[in-house]
């Protein structure tokens, strides 16, 4: 394998790990959205956990050596329209992503809180509110879009 | 950069492809740390979220994959016997793969039905779902690599 082929597969196993913790965001997401008892909500963010390392993982990833092989790949060049239109959506998916996150961050310390205090099998308002966060929920649904756009900015290429 | 130029009529079966198994992958991460997390608590529930997860998501996601891989095989033209290496990677795991998820989803779904009318405690079943399911996902990993990096 050359040098070329191992940037692609790292590329590539970075673009798997990003959508494979936004699959594993969606599940949690719905799951857990009429879910009001902080013990309950508190399984559903355990399955996340993994997810936060893989979404960090990819989106950092995915740009290093993508840029990377673009630079390595004689046929391709960081300008081209193709692979700016990518970083672009990637700077939208990573920048909603995080925005969007923060609220079912800001829900598992309340949940872990009111376990902690022993009324984790309590029903809390408060946490169903920001399980069912319509903006979070929007954050996450523009970000999802944005990766999805870069998958197929990737195989079609326009004006490569 | 995920292939190199060809042709237009090529890129729809491709993404089809490459957007079914990375959902796939996304669900087996998803199944597998349910399934791992309910190892020793929270059976019953973590078991029917991974069960869920393999129902909904990545069995429509294999299909997806699969339909899309053999549609661009069919572009492909390659001489029957002489395929590359790669090809004969990404067919062995995803016809084992679908065997192996199909088994994984029936043992879950009995291990869920079991869970559900014993109201708690742990299972051997959903245990084997377990190391089913990670099978199934380094496989695909393993895959992943093959259709990647194009070894042969």
């Amino acid at each position: 394998m050359s040098f070329t082929d191992w940037l692609l597969f790292l590329h590539i196993a970075s673009a798997f790990a990003l959508v494979a913790a936004l699959v594993t965001f969606w599940s949690v997401a719905i799951a857990a959205r009429n879910v009001d008892r902080p013990v309950d909500s508190l399984r559903y963010f355990r399955i996340s956990k993994p997810a936060n390392i893989l979404i960090t993982v990819g989106t950092i990833g995915t740009l290093i050596f993508g840029i990377w092989l673009a630079i390595d790949f004689d046929a391709y060049k960081v300008w081209d329209g193709w692979i700016l239109i990518a970083i672009v959506l990637w700077a939208i998916a990573a920048g909603t992503g995080q925005r969007g996150g923060m609220t079912y961050q800001q829900a598992a310390q309340l949940a872990g809180r009111l376990d902690a205090e022993n009324r984790g099998a309590e029903p809390s308002a408060e946490l169903k509110a920001m399980l069912q966060n319509r903006q979070a929920m929007w954050l996450t649904i523009i970000s999802s879009v944005a990766v999805l756009l870069i998958l197929i900015d990737m195989i079609y290429k326009p004006g490569a | 950069m995920l292939a190199a130029i060809r042709p237009d009529s090529w890129n729809f079966p491709l993404l089809l492809h490459v957007f079914g198994a990375m959902v796939l992958v996304g669900g087996l991460v998803t199944a597998v740390t349910a399934l791992i997390l309910g190892w020793r608590r929270d059976t019953a529930a973590y078991t029917r979220f991974a069960f869920w997860t393999l129902l909904v998501l990545v069995l429509p996601a294999y299909i997806v994959m699969r339909v899309g891989a053999e549609w661009i095989f069919s572009k492909e033209n390659f001489v029957e016997g002489q395929e590359p290496d790669w090809i004969g990677i990404g067919y062995i795991t995803a016809d084992l793969g679908a065997l192996l998820i199909l088994i994984t989803l029936i043992v879950t779904g009995i291990a869920n039905r079991r869970l559900r009318s014993a109201d708690g405690g742990t299972s051997v079943l959903a245990r084997v779902s377990a190391v089913l399911t990670s099978i199934i996902l380094a496989a695909y990993i393993v895959a992943m690599w093959a259709m990647s990096a194009k070894p042969g």
